[in-house]
């Protein structure tokens, strides 16, 4: 996995709330076997209409916003299904941050494991973003994992709480399985005892 | 000792390691496959030249592209479904998992499977790359959907990085009135705290109106705890779920059996345990429900009307007036007057028996309204024969719904069974996303029964006037 190094890049405006994952990556693109190419497909149904053609008044299809590595979004983002093509997809149309209020569970997760940074901000905060976001290409953000902070275009900075582990395993670009296997010992272990207590499983 | 929640209780039985800041690898007991979310992961242990560490506890079906009707044997049309299915094949092979092919009897949604054969059992750690693994959680397991990474994760290493949940109880009071079912209530939780309410949480359902429920309808509540944003669900196992246990395929036995069964009457929520969060609810206020929008949480009791955007707060509002718009509606119109094309009876949260004979117990000796497309799947192979051997098969048929095959089907349209531009759907499946059970499609959440009575009359009906 790539290292997470410092974004200062466009954010995208998308207020909606509850911008599920069927909305990030439609079920018809789930019939992949391979993770990546899933770009073009990222919010399939806003972005295109039926034959195909963009839909103008679609944000990412915007001149100013085609560019953009920030998603600014609305409450609960990334709820529905455990699929991980929807991490996929939004990286590979180039999004690193995604800024919401919430995210549901499975799908934050599913952003660590991709090299991506969610951060959750208090509504306030997420709505000065919000605005700065809706500026335009003009309007570039910074994000500092390090330091834990984004900066609006005009030097307003909010700090963001993350889970030191999440953070360090961003920062260096670490790959779970192999941070595991230095534990096989453990894991050896308890399925030993495992199989004492509970032989039936 | 301190006192100690269910999920406390699962959770300190499988940690395999707790790092100083908290973060635990868990050991998985059960790990579930499916062909949409597992192919990228197979890849990446062979990439790496890892194997499946534990292939005894892995357990694969294919479910969500397979078609539900035709021949079993014959090969898949679709060209993208059919390579998604013969790659679960030959990773099921190559690495040596358990494996319910599309041609065994034993073959369905893969949270249907699990418990049928037993391979579901109380106090184990579940998980599946599929957010409605949290159905599980009914037997008093700890069991919840996982991303691509994750299930690559637990085939290399049989466990999972975690951080604890908080915990959350959720109590039903009391009976419910007729006509309520297991859907209804699960849908009315949801409502009561949206479907962002359960993030950070495991839930534990409680309460005489839970106790009451079967196995079948224990399932439907767990299934949908994810779509409250819960990391799962629990229900304490009791009679009901050593009842159902018992017997099955991979269910221990003798000996085995009476020292799990040991270990089983102690996975329950001590009294004085600590709650990061408690919802009461009572049983006699839940009426059947059914959805309006887009999301599972609009939702409403079937007697009420189609909501104003407006009296909704802050992001809700313009979430509602889309939803409204893309549903087709008029805010004041009344639920029970909204026509319908289509009848779903089916999925993980809905496809077991007894759903299909609560739909059948309202559909006997009637007809479908002319013209409305009505589908039955059964979860499985085995439900399927079931239903037939109950002669529920022969009423549904007779009443005018097809008969189908067991899978996904039209609960999320990866298969020819799909919903087109604009067509409405009375669905018993779990999601009511935009272009969920098809481009454009319009999708109303319901319990098996008033699915079945939205399909006598062709629109959402109240089932209380059915019965």
């Amino acid at each position: 996995m790539n290292k997470f190094e410092k974004v200062s890049g466009i954010a995208a405006p998308m207020p909606l709330v509850n911008i599920d994952t069927d909305m990030i990556i439609p079920k018809i693109f789930l019939k992949t076997i391979k993770r990546s190419g899933l770009g073009v497909n990222l919010f399939d149904e806003m972005r295109y209409d039926r034959q195909g053609n963009e839909n103008p008044d679609f944000v990412l299809n915007k001149p100013a916003y085609r560019e953009a590595e920030i998603l600014i979004a609305g409450d609960n983002f990334g709820c529905g299904s455990s699929r991980e093509h929807a991490p996929w997809a939004l990286a590979d149309f180039g999004i690193k941050v995604i800024v919401s209020t919430s995210f549901a569970d499975i799908f934050y997760n599913n952003c660590f494991k991709n090299g991506m940074l969610p951060i959750i901000l208090p509504q306030e905060q997420v709505d000065v973003l919000m605005k700065d976001a809706e500026k335009g290409a003009n309007a570039r953000m910074e994000v500092d994992l390090e330091k834990q902070t984004i900066s609006t275009s005009e030097g307003e900075t909010f700090s963001f709480d993350i889970d030191p582990f999440r953070k360090h395993c961003l920062l260096e670009g670490l790959d779970d399985i192999g941070l595991t296997f230095e534990k096989v010992a453990e894991i050896d272990a308890f399925e030993a005892r495992a199989a004492q207590a509970r032989p039936w499983v | 000792m301190s006192p100690k929640t269910l999920y406390d209780k699962i959770w300190d039985a499988h940690v395999a390691h707790e790092a100083e800041d908290g973060t635990c690898l868990l050991y998985i007991d059960r790990h579930l496959v499916h062909e949409v979310t597992s192919p990228q992961a197979f890849e990446g242990l062979r990439m790496a030249n890892r194997t499946v560490r534990a292939p005894d506890k892995t357990i694969a079906v294919p479910d969500h592209n397979v078609p539900t009707t035709g021949d079993r044997n014959a090969v898949i049309e679709n060209e993208e479904s059919r390579i998604q299915v013969e790659a679960l094949d030959r990773n099921a092979k190559d690495f040596g998992l358990i494996y319910y092919p599309v041609n065994d009897v034993r073959q369905g949604i893969v949270h249907i499977v699990g418990p049928e054969q037993g391979w579901t059992l109380p106090g184990m750690t579940v998980v599946c790359g599929d957010s409605h693994t949290a159905t599980h959680g009914a037997f008093g397991a700890l069991a919840h959907g996982i991303g691509t990474s994750e299930v690559e994760h637990v085939l290399a290493t049989q466990t999972l990085i975690q951080k604890k949940s908080k915990n959350m109880k959720v109590e039903i009071t009391g009976k419910l009135r007729p006509g309520v079912t297991a859907k209804d209530i699960t849908l009315s939780v949801i409502g009561a705290t949206g479907t962002a309410g359960g993030t950070g949480y495991v839930i534990e359902y409680c309460g005489e109106a839970i106790r009451d429920l079967s196995m079948e309808g224990r399932m439907t509540v767990c299934n949908m705890a994810i779509e409250g944003g819960a990391r799962a669900g629990l229900i304490a196992p009791d009679e009901t779920t050593f009842d159902y246990v018992k017997g099955r395929a991979h269910a221990p036995k003798g000996a085995q059996w009476e020292a799990a069964m040991d270990w089983w009457k102690t996975l329950y929520s001590d009294d004085d345990a600590q709650w990061d969060k408690v919802i009461t609810i009572k049983g006699e206020d839940i009426a059947p429900v059914v959805t309006w929008g887009t999301s599972p949480e609009d939702v409403l009791p079937i007697d009420a009307v189609v909501p104003a955007p407006e009296t909704f707060n802050g992001g809700k509002a313009e979430a509602a007036r889309r939803a409204i718009e893309y549903m087709g509606l008029t805010p004041g119109q009344k639920l029970s007057d909204i026509e319908i094309d289509t009848v779903f009876i089916g999925s993980c949260t809905n496809g077991r028996i007894e759903d299909l004979r609560a739909a059948a117990a309202i559909l006997k000796g009637k007809k479908i309204k002319d013209g409305l497309r009505a589908m039955v799947v059964p979860g499985s192979g085995l439900v399927r024969a079931q239903a037939e051997e109950e002669g529920l098969a022969r009423i549904f048929q007779d009443a005018g719904f097809e008969w189908r095959l067991a899978g996904c089907s039209m609960c999320l349209a990866m298969n020819p069974d799909q919903l087109s531009e604009g067509e409405r759907c009375a669905s018993t499946s779990n999601r009511n996303f935009e272009g969920r059970q098809g481009y454009k499609g319009r999708t109303h959440l319901v319990s098996p029964a008033m699915a079945a009575a939205a399909a006598v009359t062709g629109r959402l009906t109240d089932v209380r006037e059915m019965m």
